[in-house]
């Protein structure tokens, strides 16, 4: 979109505020831009996100990411890889590292589906 | 070099296990101890650091008082005339940034040692290219394009090497890189656990600049954000790139402020302290533009509206050409600018950016630039003000006011991803003005696409410092609600928590690592052996400096071929220079130097070690002497001489030593007369002026004289001035030539010296031999 410099005409109905309320309105301005946005992160996550997560964990790089990659496949990344491998390893009684090395490995899947029944329906 | 010689203890600076310190300054730092077992190695700090300010705000150094400056350096290398102030190495009170981006980043570390005794302590590492569309973490330490690949190993051993050269300067050193593109969680976390301090985040650069889908630019930044949150890492933003890319760079300040204000409201609400959420800004233009009538009521009307906030002061790169020099006077009126409103964070560019990769000496040319402009302009606004009953005040109130149409324009069009889809960033525009250049992006389009996930009523993150929905066990919500436990006990701990969890990766690649390059070089390295660098280990890269008398087109080709007849390898023009269109160009040619210097085959002069004052003063009082000095033929240059003569500069006067000093444009013959009528046993003559080889002329002409009078056995003849070398002044016949920097205890030691030697005399002291 083209257009010319039209500020004198739209600045009129600022051009009556103090400084202070011209940097409030900016302010409010802003947070109202940045309100949905934090909104949106608040109830979306990602590979990135989860494979932090694992990181977290104390996941190595090369297992987090194929971790995240099989949860994905399987559309279980909107419960958490972290959730996934937790869970997993409360149901085998196995340790954290343990769980997520096979699970990188491609082992227990179908065990860790079962666990969360609701993903098989999406 | 200053060396403070004692170390000031500081709390939580103990010896660290695996450090291998302290660094000794006349050694060069050991690549191989630094990679030795980095497994083990954890950052024994975290957070950002600012500089310490004095007690009372105010420091005496040498002769003056400061009163913008933070605590001295223990070791550091002062500005060149310093000299004349007793060394003094005053430090800003702002955080001085250099940037590094060589692509092997063992080579880096080397750079930032210098570059810490010149003063920074913000060391930003410049990613590779093509890493922030990287999907994941990289492993090892391959090379890379225009910086370097960040990974764990690289980000353990510069922090480890860090530690050393802090310990060495006596300083905190910041290290930085970048929390953006496509794997921001993950660098975020590698960041917190091994030890950075600071970070570019800002999701509105990776959708606008690295074509990352925004939608998933903004899930990831919060989760980022966070993260670095929790360790009070300092956050940089990207809004000073829409400067670097719009096409007339002033246009852009009300969008600017726009991208300051998203990405530092979004980091608020996210749990960011204000005080670790900088802006980069930039002073959008540059000489010949009437730059400080654009750049700095911009400058102000950031810092009115973003109260509370920190700065960091970037220079400008928009319209740097392959010019260093006017590259550095347009970073001296940024400086200016920095000094005129605020910098926390004072950031430099190197002079060279126009050419190419930044080199060593020129990256340390940028910081020295704001330790000299900032150290200069100290307690400025104590006399200057800024006056806003004019066209600043005006300004600076139409930029905010622009601003606010901008953001109210956003909010009209539907929010900020559908102005990102309208074009509304990087018009080059002055808004409202729009020239349909913007940069245009889609939310279905972008590099990650797609890859966002609702989380589900029953996600959970078992982890520390999570941003968002995280719906923990009932139990466990409730308890960490009441702060008694972490989300991580539920896992025994996460890595924030636990750095025993950390794992370290060491390389993936066998060929293409810091290992394989380091072994490529290391007899060369063991040898000893010396070839000229920019940025590599023996690059081998070397500079020609020539002025022809020739068009410029005709001077570059001349230029290289003296290049090639000179024997550099691949010459390449890398700066031109028009003086007159046909009476001569300045031509810079860089080129490879493909042959080593072994340092131990060199015949180096040695230097004699001067006796002490004491010594001195002792032996001219059991045998006195005197001496007849002046500066001769047509030169009026007297400062050197009296330098050496003088009791007020500590010349020979002080230590008793009679001293006839005839002036300046004295006729050799006048000074060879005094000297017969003084009885002088000595004869120091200044000579500065070189023309038509004048001061080899005079000399001689001394010497000569001395002879034809029968004098010359008893007396000494000295000469000096700036191209006045030992060699030249024995060859013209003389005793000694002294060159810069000479004080006047050296000439005395030599004459004691001469005396022994022609006496045959021996006598006790420390001083006298060679070193």
């Amino acid at each position: 979109m083209q257009r010319k410099d039209d500020f004198a005409a739209r600045r009129r109905k600022i051009a009556g505020l103090s400084d202070e309320e011209l940097e409030r309105r900016f302010w409010d301005l802003t947070a109202r831009v940045v309100d949905p946005l934090i909104d949106l992160a608040r109830g979306y996550t990602s590979p990135s996100i989860e494979r932090s997560v694992l990181m977290r964990m104390g996941f190595p790089g090369p297992e987090a990411k194929a971790i995240v990659d099989q949860c994905l496949e399987r559309r279980l990344l909107g419960k958490g890889a972290g959730h996934v491998v937790w869970k997993l390893a409360q149901s085998r009684g196995m340790d954290i590292g343990e769980t997520g090395k096979a699970l990188a490995e491609g082992r227990y899947w179908d065990e860790a589906v079962r666990l969360f029944p609701a993903a098989a329906g999406r | 070099m200053t060396d403070r010689q004692f170390h000031r203890p500081r709390p939580g600076r103990d010896a660290h296990p695996g450090l291998h310190g302290p660094l000794d300054a006349q050694k060069k730092l050991d690549i191989d101890e630094i990679l030795r077992d980095l497994a083990d190695y954890r950052p024994r700090r975290h957070g950002w650091h600012w500089r310490e300010q004095p007690r009372g705000g105010a420091l005496a150094m040498g002769p003056f008082e400061y009163h913008e400056v933070s605590e001295p350096l223990d070791r550091s290398v002062p500005l060149p005339a310093a000299k004349s102030f007793g060394n003094i190495d005053p430090q800003p009170d702002s955080v001085i940034t250099t940037e590094i981006a060589s692509g092997r980043f063992e080579d880096d570390l080397r750079r930032m040692r210098m570059a810490a005794w010149h003063g920074a302590d913000h060391i930003m590492v410049i990613r590779t290219a093509g890493q922030s569309h990287f999907d994941g973490l990289i492993e090892g330490t391959p090379e890379g394009v225009g910086g370097v690949p960040i990974t764990r190993k690289q980000l353990r051993a510069t922090r480890k090497a860090l530690d050393l050269i802090e310990d060495e300067v006596g300083r905190p050193i910041n290290f930085h890189s970048y929390v953006s593109g496509v794997a921001g969680p993950e660098m975020a976390v590698l960041f917190a656990e091994e030890g950075v301090n600071g970070a570019h985040q800002d999701p509105q650069y990776n959708v606008l600049y690295r074509n990352v889908n925004m939608l998933r630019s903004f899930v990831d930044a919060a989760v980022a954000k966070k993260v670095m949150a929790c360790r009070k890492m300092l956050q940089i933003d990207g809004a000073h790139n829409a400067n670097a890319t719009a096409r007339q760079a002033w246009k852009v300040m009300p969008e600017l402020i726009v991208q300051h204000a998203i990405n530092s409201m979004f980091s608020v609400k996210v749990g960011m302290d204000k005080d670790y959420i900088a802006l980069s800004t930039v002073p959008p233009t540059a000489p010949p533009a009437p730059s400080m009538r654009l750049d700095l009521p911009y400058a102000v009307a950031l810092r009115q509206l973003f109260k509370g906030y920190r700065f960091r002061a970037q220079m400008n790169t928009r319209y740097i050409e392959s010019d260093t020099r006017e590259a550095t006077v347009t970073h001296v009126l940024n400086l200016l600018i920095s000094r005129l409103t605020s910098a926390d964070v004072q950031s430099t560019i190197t002079p060279d950016e126009g050419r190419n990769v930044p080199w060593h000496y020129h990256s340390i040319a940028a910081v020295d630039t704001a330790k000299q402009a900032m150290d200069g302009l100290d307690g400025l606004t104590e006399m200057v003000g800024l006056k806003f009953d004019g066209p600043l005040g005006v300004q600076v109130r139409e930029l905010k006011e622009r601003a606010v149409l901008f953001m109210e324009e956003i909010l009209d069009i539907g929010g900020y991803f559908k102005a990102v889809e309208e074009g509304f960033f990087v018009d080059s525009g002055f808004y409202p003005e729009r020239k349909g250049d913007g940069i245009v992006r889609s939310m279905t389009g972008g590099v990650g696409v797609g890859t966002i996930v609702p989380r589900d009523p029953d996600y959970m993150a078992p982890v520390c410092e999570h941003f968002g929905y995280n719906r923990l066990p009932a139990d466990q919500a409730a308890k960490v609600e009441r702060g008694e436990v972490r989300p991580c006990d539920l896992i025994g701990g996460c890595t924030l928590h636990d750095p025993a969890k950390i794992p370290f990766v060491d390389e993936l690649d066998e060929r293409d690592n810091v290992v394989v390059r380091l072994d490529e070089r290391r007899e060369h390295r063991e040898k000893g052996l010396l070839r000229p660098e920019v940025q590599w280990y023996a690059d081998g890269v070397a500079t020609l400096t020539l002025f022809l008398p020739a068009p410029s087109e005709v001077a570059e080709s001349a230029a290289l071929e003296f290049a090639k007849k000179l024997g550099m390898r691949d010459p390449e023009v890398i700066h031109r220079g028009v003086m007159h269109p046909s009476e001569g160009s300045l031509v810079e040619v860089k080129g490879f130097v493909d042959f080593d210097i072994d340092p131990k085959k060199l015949v180096i002069p040695k230097k004699p070690k001067p006796f002490s004052d004491d010594e001195i003063r002792a032996e001219f009082a059991a045998r006195p002497v005197s001496v007849v000095a002046a500066t001769v033929g047509q030169d009026e240059h007297s400062v050197g001489m009296r330098e050496i003569i003088d009791i007020k500069h500590g010349g020979l006067e002080k230590y008793g030593v009679k001293a006839y000093y005839l002036g300046t444009s004295v006729p050799v013959e006048k000074v060879v007369d005094g000297a017969v009528e003084t009885n002088s046993e000595a004869i120091l003559v200044s000579t500065i002026i070189t023309h038509a080889d004048i001061h080899r002329v005079n000399m001689r002409r001394l010497s000569d004289l001395c002879v034809e009078k029968g004098i010359r056995d008893r007396v000494i003849l000295i000469a000096g001035g700036t191209q006045v070398t030992d060699e030249t002044a024995r060859e013209c016949g003389l005793d000694a030539g002294f060159g810069r920097g000479t004080k006047g205890h050296d000439v005395a030691s030599f004459i004691i010296r001469h005396r022994r030697e022609k006496g045959g005399e021996s006598r006790g002291g420390s001083g006298g031999e060679d070193r």
